[in-house]
């Protein structure tokens, strides 16, 4: 956010800002308000995933077997660890310390990698075996269980929309990743590291919530 | 809040030149120009639809239209109205114009993303549209399932169009609420801001709280529809009123994104043309937020008859109720500053007068319609049509009205003509109430909306309310011819032609590229209008 004007290597702040102090408080308090935005847009899915759960109990106990839940621990594991060299990454950007910068934001790169992997080892074998949404569904162990297409929807749509998330921040780590390597962060100027750090950690925050929901269910 | 008014002659307008220069800028004044100019295009593809559905309903019977046209023409009405022109009208259009400038800065906090959010809708509104083009769309602007879910028309583009232009909802709210908290000038305290930039920072919560919930929920209907997923389809389980839910809990707040900015253009232009500091100041920003909060709680008001339990409908008849207690706070407000006041009776304080009446009809029927009994009576009868009429045209659109005519020779430097746009504001006024107040006795008497033919016993309120309808066509052509013309041809209309005292009126206008010449210092509150400064603008000029 906020627009650059590099004049030999010096970074200044946008011409209706007073200061860099005051940009970055400003994209700050931007990026909060959109993560409340991302917030409010996955809870839609969190209450028709509650009502399901209502509705129907059994067959989502019955439906979860189908999820491979060593798989969705490994991707769990593997997002915490992306959480952590984030982390690292914004504070090396504080530090004006670029190669640990992109050290560290390739690390993130390639746990986000794994994770999209293992998420396409698990999409596909369901694709494979007709664990569809909706409709779609024709697993035919599981057919003579009532609605069971609905719950194979919420667990496509719900882990669908947070893999485009994840695809999405890994296209913002690799620009950063660039940026970075121009030297272009340091005490004065590290708002873009910040914000996406903000940016990842919710995506996975959501995935710590859609992993035992959908899961460990029982 | 003096600042230097040194005439350079440079400005917004002819800071650069080109097509592409607009195309391209980063400067909220042009982007609100940008957004002023296509939301009116749309307001007129509305209205059109409107005419042909009022000139249908001429007389029993079917006149031009078959029935599956004439449930089309609604839907573009009602979905265009809402989505690309009420929504986004003032504070995108107005409210990207002067929010920087009333609090004292340069441009809004994230200009580029200011820019994004015009792309973004017109890339929303034209997906939309195009499915003019396509085999059109027939469910209501509402998209209740499971209809939406079956009809044969083009929906899903609709919905996607809808889907996008929430985005550019939310980055407008977004920029306005940071703009807002960190850009303000020095000595622009809280208690000294206008109050129109309190409906827009209200107004943008909202949108930034009930927008993504909307999206969500289009989302969802794009992929029953293109997969068949049944989260609302009951053939799979899901539930249909689960959608009603969802687009109810986004679409109630969206009436008061769409009201409150409206009701901030007539806090800012009731004190100048009243010459007298406003009512009520705290009250009004206080209501404002009420507003705002109680907005998340009522929706279910619009589904008692959908099924849902007995005691929500009690605690949502309830809680809606509550909407009149702030809403009240604001007319009482409003006309204690009216009174004793030394009133004009110039355009922009004749649509507020207008205001103040068909809003307080609108409001005072829709607390007929939060009583259980008597809406189930009411339901999808014309008695609603009139009632969201009132609000919306006679709110926010005569709110529009009152902000564009006051504020054009700030976005311009010219000045209309002042008899013109007199008959005008006489004109649409009349011809509004004349079109709606119809509907209210139709509907009372139990004549449905939405459907293409009426029995004979409607004929006479119906050829009234459709005359009516030609009456605001004729009123917004002379709107237009005046405005035109003013454009073209009207005289300098000066800085501050009103005498009026926030910070946008103390530079020239047209406004320079980064608004004022010198960094304005704010030193007292916005409607301090006593003394010499009561005076000022009295006779037409400083």
């Amino acid at each position: 956010m906020g627009s650059t004007t590099s004049v030999a290597g010096q970074r200044q702040h946008a011409h209706h800002f007073k200061n860099g102090r005051e940009e970055f408080e400003a994209c700050k308090q931007g990026m909060w308000i959109f993560l409340v935005t991302e917030v409010l847009f996955f809870s839609g899915l969190f209450l028709a995933y509650a009502i399901l759960r209502v509705f129907y109990p059994e067959m989502v106990a019955a439906a979860h077997h189908e999820l491979d839940w060593k798989m969705g621990g490994l991707n769990t594991v593997v997002l915490l660890i992306s959480s952590w060299t984030m982390a690292r990454a914004v504070s090396a950007a504080q530090r004006g310390q670029a190669q640990k910068v992109v050290s560290f934001l390739l690390a993130t790169f390639i746990c986000a990698g794994i994770f999209m992997c293992v998420k396409y080892m698990e999409y596909s074998h369901k694709i494979h075996e007709g664990l569809l949404p909706g409709s779609l569904f024709s697993f035919k162990d599981l057919l003579s269980v009532d609605k069971v297409g609905l719950f194979f929807s919420v667990y496509f749509v719900m882990t669908g929309i947070h893999g485009l998330h994840v695809l999405i921040g890994m296209g913002l780590i690799l620009w950063i990743m660039k940026r970075a390597s121009r030297n272009e962060f340091g005490p004065n100027y590290f708002t873009p590291v910040e914000m996406l750090g903000l940016y990842w950690h919710f995506v996975d925050l959501v995935w710590i919530y859609l992993f035992p929901l959908l899961y460990l269910v029982s | 809040m003096a600042t230097s008014t040194v005439q350079h002659g440079d400005n917004y307008i002819n800071h650069s030149q080109g097509i592409m220069s607009w195309l391209k800028t980063l400067d909220h004044k042009r982007i609100g120009i940008m957004y002023l100019f296509s939301i009116l295009f749309f307001f007129l593809v509305g209205g059109i639809f409107a005419l042909l559905v009022r000139l249908e309903l001429l007389a029993p019977g079917m006149q031009f239209m078959s029935q599956d046209k004439y449930n089309q023409a609604f839907t573009y009405h009602g979905a265009i109205m809402v989505f690309m022109v009420i929504i986004p009208l003032i504070p995108a259009a107005i409210g990207n114009f002067v929010l920087p400038m009333m609090v004292g800065a340069k441009d809004v906090a994230f200009p580029r993303w200011n820019l994004a959010s015009y792309y973004v809708y017109m890339t929303g509104a034209l997906v939309a549209a195009s499915t003019l083009f396509m085999n059109g769309v027939d469910t209501g602007w509402t998209f209740y399932t499971p209809y939406s879910i079956r009809t044969n028309t083009s929906a899903a583009w609709v919905l996607m169009g809808a889907f996008i232009m929430g985005f550019s909802s939310i980055l407008t709210g977004l920029n306005f609420i940071v703009t807002v908290h960190k850009l303000r000038a020095p000595g622009l305290s809280w208690d000294r801001l206008p109050l129109f930039v309190w409906a827009l920072y209200a107004t943008s919560i909202i949108q930034i709280l009930a927008t993504p919930v909307l999206a969500i929920t289009l989302f969802l209907l794009i992929l029953e529809r293109t997969l068949g997923i049944g989260i609302f389809d009951p053939k799979l389980g899901g539930d249909p009123v689960l959608f009603q839910h969802f687009f109810w809990f986004y679409s109630h707040p969206a009436v008061y994104i769409m009201v409150l900015p409206a009701m901030g253009v007539i806090s800012e232009v009731i004190p100048v043309f009243s010459r007298k500091p406003i009512f009520g100041y705290k009250a009004i920003a206080a209501a404002t937020f009420g507003i705002a909060l109680v907005s998340f709680i009522v929706w279910g008001h619009h589904m008692f008859v959908s099924g849902q339990s007995a005691f929500a409908n009690y605690v949502f008849s309830l809680l809606t109720m509550f909407v009149a207690i702030p809403t009240g706070v604001k007319v009482f407000s409003w006309l204690g500053t009216l009174y004793k006041g030394s009133l004009r009776f110039d355009a922009p304080m004749l649509y507020v007068y207008g205001f103040l009446i068909v809003f307080t009809i609108g409001g005072l029927t829709g607390m007929f319609l939060a009583t259980v009994s008597l809406d189930v009576h009411l339901t999808d009868t014309y008695f609603v049509v009139a009632h969201f009429h009132y609000v919306m045209v006679g709110g926010t659109l005569l709110g529009f009205m009152a902000g564009l005519h006051y504020w054009f020779p700030k976005f311009t430097g010219k000045m209309y003509k002042e008899s013109t746009a007199t008959w005008a504001a006489l004109i649409i006024n009349i011809g509004f109430n004349v079109t709606f107040f119809p509907q209210f006795i139709l509907g009372a008497l139990g004549m449905p909306r939405r459907y293409a033919d009426y029995l004979p016993q409607f004929e006479t309120l119906n050829r009234l309310s459709t005359v009516g309808s030609w009456f605001i066509l004729l009123g917004f052509l002379v709107v237009a011819y005046n405005l035109w013309s003013a454009l073209k041809s009207g005289v300098k209309a000066g800085n501050n032609p009103w005498g009026a005292l926030t910070l946008e009126w103390q530079t020239p206008s047209p406004p320079p590229h980064e608004n004022f010449t010198n960094d304005p210092v704010v030193t007292e509150g916005p409607y301090e209008y006593v003394g010499e400064k009561a005076l000022m603008g009295v006779n037409g000029a400083v």
